[in-house]
Parts: C-alpha cells; sequence; structure tokens
C-alpha cells in the first residue's frame, strides 16, 4: 500500500474512501441444469492490513438478470460497474429488450483495456438472457474467459480448490448455493483478504434472488447495545437557560459628541 | 498481503504452444489450454483458437487481453469485408487486417498470432504473424512459449502434402510434447481442420494424449533389473 506509514489523521481520510479494498470474490456459476447462475462473495473490505468493512457489498447490480463480483480497488469495481450498468440500461430502453451477459461482457472489458490494467476490476460476471445462462470472468487488463466455475480476487485459490473437488454437471439450486458458500466459506477462514459474511445471488430465467448476509458464521463477541448505568435515571433540569446577549466594551474610545 | 505470483494485477497472458499446419487439401490449427495468470493457472481448459470468420481461424498467443482485442477487431472488420465484397474474406485479408493492427500498435501489444484457413482462391493457407507485425506466409507455423521444444521436431517430421489424418495425428503428438516440456502449456489439445467442406473442431483431453520420456513406466532400466526377485541378463 502506498501510504502504508502515514500519521493517523490520513489515516482516517483513507478509512474513509477505502482505496484498497478488496478481494475475494469467489462466485460461480453452477449451471443448475442449464438454467441458471450462482454468485457467491464475502463482505470484507481491506486498506492494507486494516478491514475497513466488515459487510460490503461485493456482488454489484448490472441488469435485472445480470449480477457482478467485484474484487481488486473497491472504488474502480464499484465506479466500472456502475458505469456499465447505467450504459446497460440506455441500451435497453433503446432496444426494448432485455439485456445481454455478452453485451455487459463488451462493455466491461472494451473499458478495462482502454485503461491497460489501471482500472484495477477483476470481475465474475454471471447472468441469464435469452441465449441462457452465462458466466465470465474478466481480468483487469480487459482479457475475458467463459466457464463453467470461475473464483476471483485472493481469496481464489482457496475457493477454486473447492470447485475442482466438489462441481459436478447439472447441480439443483439448493446443491449450488451450498457449494458457493462452502467454497467463500473456505476464503473467509483461510484468506487473510476475505472474511465475515457469505453473499449468494442466484440468477434463474425470469427470477433473481439476492441472498444477502446468506451466512454470518463470524458474529460479533461483545455487547451490541446497551449500557452499563442505571436504568433509573431521573430528570433533572428540564427548563433550557438562554445564553446572555454579548456586550461589546470599547475601551479608550472617541467620547461621545452631541 | 498476498503472494505476487498470484496477484490479480499481473497480467493475464498465455504461456503457449499454438501450431498451424497445411496440408494436402486445407490447414489443421492447434493450441494447448493453458492461461495463466504469474504462477497460478487462471484458466485450465481455454480456447485459443478464436473463430474469425466460416473459413479462417486464428490461434492466439501472448497477453490475452491483447489477442483477444486484436481478434475481436480482425473479426469485425471482416464481417463489414464480407457484406460489402458479397462472398467470402480470403485467409490473406484475415491475416493482412491482423498484420495492420499488430503493426500499427506495435509498442502495446504483446502478441503473436498464427491465421490459418481454406478459401477457393488460394486453397488452406496459413500466415505467421510475430511480435513486430509482420506477416509470413509459412507452410507451417509454431507460436508460443511452447514452440521452441518444437523447431527441430517440426524440422524432422513436417512433410509436402500429408493427408488430414496425417496433419492432425501430426500437430497433436506436437502439442503433446509441447505441454510436456514447457510448464507454461498444459491443459487439453484442442484442434481446427479447415478445408473446402468447412471447419471442424476437435478437443483431445489430456488423458487421451501419448505420454513421453519421464512420465513413461520406467522399462529395461537398471533400477528394474537390481530389484527383480530372479537377476535377468541385460544381454541375451
Amino acid at each position: 500500500m502506498e501510504n502504508g506509514s502515514c500519521n493517523e489523521t490520513f489515516n482516517v481520510f483513507l478509512a474513509l474512501h477505502r482505496p484498497l479494498s478488496i478481494h475475494s470474490n469467489r462466485s460461480t456459476c453452477l449451471f443448475l441444469n442449464m438454467d441458471g447462475v450462482i454468485l457467491g462473495a464475502d463482505t470484507r473490505a481491506t486498506e492494507g492490513p486494516i478491514v475497513a468493512d466488515k459487510n460490503c457489498e461485493k456482488i454489484h447490480y448490472m441488469a435485472p438478470n445480470i449480477y457482478c463480483c467485484g474484487a481488486g480497488t473497491a472504488a474502480d469495481t464499484e465506479a466500472v460497474t456502475d458505469m456499465v450498468s447505467s450504459q446497460l440500461k440506455l441500451h435497453r430502453y433503446h432496444t426494448g429488450r432485455e439485456s445481454r451477459v455478452v453485451t455487459s461482457l463488451t462493455l466491461l472489458k472494451s473499458h478495462l483495456f482502454s485503461y491497460q490494467g489501471h482500472v484495477s476490476a477483476a470481475l465474475v460476471l454471471g447472468g441469464v438472457d435469452v441465449t441462457g445462462p452465462h458466466l465470465h470472468t474478466i481480468y483487469p487488463h480487459g482479457s475475458t474467459d467463459t466457464l463453467p466455475y470461475a473464483t476471483m480476487g485472493s481469496g481464489s485459490l482457496a475457493a477454486m480448490a473447492m470447485f475442482e473437488s466438489k462441481y459436478r454437471e447439472g447441480m439443483s439450486k439448493d446443491e449450488g448455493i451450498k457449494l458457493v458458500a462452502e467454497a467463500i466459506l473456505s476464503g473467509v477462514f483461510n484468506d487473510l483478504g476475505s472474511g465475515s459474511n457469505v453473499d449468494i445471488c442466484v440468477i434463474t430465467k425470469g427470477n433473481t434472488e439476492y441472498l444477502r448476509n446468506h451466512l454470518s458464521p463470524n458474529p460479533r463477541t461483545y455487547p451490541q447495545k446497551g449500557y452499563s448505568f442505571s436504568k433509573k435515571t431521573e430528570v433533572l433540569l428540564t427548563k433550557i437557560t438562554p445564553l446572555r446577549e454579548i456586550v461589546q466594551v470599547i475601551e479608550g474610545g472617541e467620547a461621545m459628541e452631541e | 498481503m498476498e503472494n505476487a505470483s498470484v496477484d490479480v494485477n499481473q497480467p493475464h497472458s498465455m504461456g503457449t504452444t499454438i501450431i498451424g499446419v497445411t496440408y494436402n487439401g486445407g490447414v489443421v490449427l492447434a493450441a494447448d489450454s493453458r492461461t495463466s495468470t504469474g504462477m497460478y493457472v487462471a484458466n485450465r481448459a481455454s480456447d485459443k483458437i478464436t473463430q474469425l470468420t466460416d473459413n479462417v481461424y486464428v490461434c492466439r498467443s501472448g497477453s490475452a487481453a491483447d489477442s483477444q482485442i486484436v481478434s475481436d477487431y480482425v473479426r469485425y472488420f471482416l464481417h463489414q469485408h464480407t457484406i460489402q465484397l458479397g462472398q467470402p474474406a480470403t485467409v490473406k485479408v484475415a491475416a493482412n487486417l491482423a498484420r495492420l493492427l499488430s503493426y500499427n500498435n506495435k509498442d502495446r501489444l504483446q502478441t503473436g498470432l498464427i491465421v490459418g484457413g481454406w478459401d477457393k482462391y488460394e486453397g488452406g493457407k496459413i500466415y505467421g504473424i510475430p511480435l513486430g507485425g509482420t506477416v509470413l506466409e509459412q507452410p507451417f507455423a509454431i507460436g508460443g512459449s511452447g514452440s521452441t521444444y518444437l523447431y527441430g521436431f517440426f524440422d524432422q517430421a513436417w512433410k509436402e502434402g500429408m493427408t488430414q489424418e496425417e496433419a492432425e495425428k501430426l500437430v497433436v503428438t506436437a502439442v503433446s510434447l509441447a505441454i510436456a516440456r514447457d510448464g507454461a502449456s498444459g491443459g487439453v489439445v484442442r484442434t481446427v481442420t479447415i478445408n473446402k467442406d468447412g471447419a471442424t473442431r476437435k478437443f483431445y483431453p489430456c488423458d487421451s494424449l501419448q505420454l513421453w520420456h519421464e512420465e513413461l513406466e520406467p522399462v529395461n532400466s537398471l533400477l528394474d533389473v537390481m530389484s527383480a526377485s530372479s537377476p535377468v541378463p541385460m544381454v541375451s
């Protein structure tokens, strides 16, 4: 991280803007008997060694039938995703047809390619359109892959290990959600860049289910609310005393004349 | 934070083995299927043979992003050209478009291409388009990191006027040899055969490929002789 050793005040500034947050989006598509896609992500955002957000959203909306998981710089994944989603909506108004996954893919990849990798967005794009279910990965330099299951981000190795050992063709929706959740969990527990909760998004023909915090394996262990002082606190004063008006005294001024 | 070798920000590149070979009625293109980011295999089943038109395909090597953008542009221009011309584009036109893009943007691109296909004027043709952006019409072309292991093999094994079966067998053998020696190549072998009847895709899973030196069970080695219960004479 370029601002690793900065003073405290500056760190607060960085925390607000989350410049290098990230990681861990293992998402996946289990073509549920060839009719759907499941995306998954953890909810940790980091700035170097600091956890900046314990419950962020990494599955971004692209279109009603298309969602996108983002790893890399949070600002970039958010920006590129919002921009393309807006272009897609205009395109839908223009054509009067449902957006296609390949359209989003081309818009994303051409933007990323034109910035030659300086826009750090590593994406997993999934959706169902008139041509069926699709899953793609997009790298920051603008290259794309088409796969039956895919992972991205720092937790991608842990998640891919789960997919490589347990993925089967034609899984049911529940089996799919279970496998994706397991894959995300293996990132949450074994990768330092990933953590907190599991978000899932299931897209089938004509239906999208966004399961925010599908699993919360890391609940807070300290009291969430409550104060240690007595509940029987009495009201001591309700009268509001106005402040005295300020009187300016000028000393040694010129004497008044008549 | 994370190991540099699996950094998602590293360019996604294809350490590759790609081949194009002409035979007596057309061409065969072949490629391995490994795409890597640093030391991580990002895709073990990628398709590096991309369709440009019905009768022209291209094998891509180098940066995945660069080769995809170049082939997307070539495909776009070829489709436009086909409509304006009212007939299929030739392989030469395809190769020349790829060359134009590679040459004009040479300082921004890291990609080597092999364009191959069949047209009614010149038959089966292979064009190599290496890094600088030149075109080379070749009877066979090899490319990617794995190609260094194959020059000698092709000098010895390539013959003028092979049949389709001979050509297909040659490229599969060649890619499997390169996969065995080149760490950046791997996975399966994909081929496309293009002739006057159109294009046919084939897929050879890794367990169907021939085994090579040090992949085979050791045979007649001194260790076998020593561990055998009754000594077998090496020379009878």
